[in-house]
């Protein structure tokens, strides 16, 4: 359990955080929200503002391993948590996540403003096994990331890609992604 | 962005306190309704108690066979949850049906509970809202109301409750806890949320310094069939035009139990007692669900823009109806 503290509005509150895996600690103000601090503060601009309303998922970053839309959620409340982004997915030689890989290799979107946040809640997802992990499945789990493009049917080719990829098997396409490569 | 002061909670009595000594407070769990109308202007608070830290996180059957589910729950965790998933399916498909992953992820029981509606002209602090500022008009009546509510509305308000879960919680029963500073009681669900009458701005039975602590949903009915039936503009991520959710028991080709409410329609989540009993003791076929249909919207008000929801609404109910039934059929729980 947490201590019991008050910060009145003007003062700044240390948080401390593992913020994609390395310990950080940064002073915000009480109404600071995540989604400013990870890229004003921190200088981590590959999680990106849309709609900064929780309608379009392109802040998607995951905290403790959840998927959660930052621009939703205050700094503060983040004391001792785990914060990943975007930047914290590739291996640390550079070697992509497979996530990764797959939207490059799908070409799996167009002016890229919102592929941080797919590529989020897709890593989120495939380790979620609550999920199911056909075609339909992952659109509706999906549907919290909206593509301005329209660049869905490569985004759903390149997660089910990742998928099969992660499984270590190979890379045997869903009826879908079949379709779309030929 | 309005500044506002931070408390960080250690424990229910301390988070009521600290929203007792305050004149504008507001608690924060997932944050996914609370930031959302402080960025839009429409919730301003002075100080903001943090929760999330609270141990109100369990599910668990008390020992009358009632499922108990802590405030703090996050909607994906309670839809997922085993027992609800077996027991109370109709919860599990509502909550699904609702908002995205991440908000999910985020979003919390008793939050749900207190969500805000999505008028347009609540969300606006330039537009006339009695629920935003009570006694400034209502801009939604005269203005696009295509979105707005037929069922429980009055002259001063006809915003919709926006809830899924609250949906399937009015069909299956359900207690809320509260905890205040001098205690805790219990509210019947059915209770909590108000109809906006004279007064849209006192949305439920619930105190400034209350907070939610958890949720008892009444015993499950069974053996039962369940659907959520959800019609909106877009496939996924999208509020209801109209829903329906339904419970069945047969009793061979015969109805047993049935429990009905809706959203998308009304000012509250909507239970549908005279279409229950329209439908108890009858054959489960289309006919008797066009009958329920038929009584859950005769007190139907449509406005200039929101009459298709009327016939939307009829379908959804006999469409839940039939799946329900069907998924009884298939020997469910």
């Amino acid at each position: 359990m947490k201590d019991y503290s008050e910060h009145s509005p003007d003062a700044t509150v240390p948080v401390h955080l593992t913020l994609n895996g390395e310990p950080v600690s940064v002073d915000v103000t009480p109404n600071a929200i995540l989604l400013d601090v990870l890229r004003e503060q921190l200088q981590l601009g590959g999680t990106k503002k849309g709609c900064d309303h929780g309608q379009c998922g392109a802040c998607t970053v995951h905290v403790d391993g959840i998927a959660m839309n930052s621009c939703l959620r205050l700094a503060v409340m983040c004391e001792g948590q785990e914060v990943t982004t975007i930047e914290g997915l590739a291996e640390a030689d550079g070697r992509l996540h497979p996530v990764q890989q797959a939207f490059l290799e799908r070409d799996a979107y167009q002016c890229g403003y919102c592929t941080p946040g797919q590529i989020m809640s897709a890593t989120a997802m495939l380790d979620d096994e609550r999920i199911a992990s056909d075609d339909a499945a992952v659109r509706e789990a999906m549907s919290g990331n909206i593509c301005r493009c329209g660049a869905y049917r490569n985004i759903l080719a390149a997660i089910q890609d990742a998928r099969q990829q992660m499984q270590g098997a190979d890379p045997a396409r869903s009826d879908l992604a079949s379709e779309v490569r030929s | 962005m309005r500044t506002f002061a931070y408390a960080r909670a250690d424990s229910v009595e301390r988070a009521v306190d600290a929203q007792h000594a305050q004149q504008a407070g507001a608690f924060v769990a997932g944050g996914t309704l609370l930031l959302d109308l402080v960025k839009l202007d429409v919730m301003r608070p002075q100080q903001v108690t943090d929760i999330s830290a609270l141990p109100m996180k369990e599910v668990a059957f008390v020992d009358d066979d009632r499922l108990r589910i802590g405030a703090l729950v996050t909607n994906t965790d309670l839809a997922h949850h085993p027992d609800v998933r077996q027991h109370y399916p109709l919860l599990s498909q509502a909550i699904l049906n609702g908002a995205s992953t991440q908000i999910r992820n985020m979003a919390s029981t008793g939050g749900n509970l207190m969500q805000r509606t999505r008028c347009p002209y609540f969300r606006d602090v330039a537009a006339a809202c009695n629920k935003r500022e009570p006694g400034s008009g209502c801009d939604a009546m005269q203005g696009i109301n295509r979105m707005h509510a037929v069922l429980g509305g009055s002259e001063h308000c006809i915003a919709v409750h926006p809830s899924d879960m609250c949906v399937a919680l009015a069909a299956i029963g359900a207690t809320v806890t509260l905890q205040g500073p001098d205690g805790t009681r219990d509210v019947d669900f059915g209770n909590f949320h108000r109809l906006p009458g004279e007064t849209p701005h006192q949305e439920q039975d619930i105190t400034d310094d209350e907070l939610i602590v958890a949720l008892t949903l009444a015993p499950p009915l069974a053996p039962q069939g369940a659907a959520y039936v959800k019609l909106r503009d877009r496939a996924s991520y999208e509020f209801a035009l109209a829903a329906a959710g339904a419970m069945i028991s047969l009793d061979g080709d015969m109805i047993g139990e049935a429990r009905l409410a809706l959203g998308g329609v009304a000012t509250k989540p909507w239970r549908c007692a005279e279409a229950e009993e329209i439908l108890r003791g009858q054959p489960a076929e289309t006919a008797t669900f066009e009958r329920a249909a038929e009584a859950a919207l005769a007190d139907a008000q449509p406005l200039e823009h929101n009459a298709f929801k009327v016939p939307l609404a009829r379908q959804a109910i006999v469409r839940a109806l039939r799946d329900a039934t069907r998924d009884a059929k298939e020997g469910h729980a």
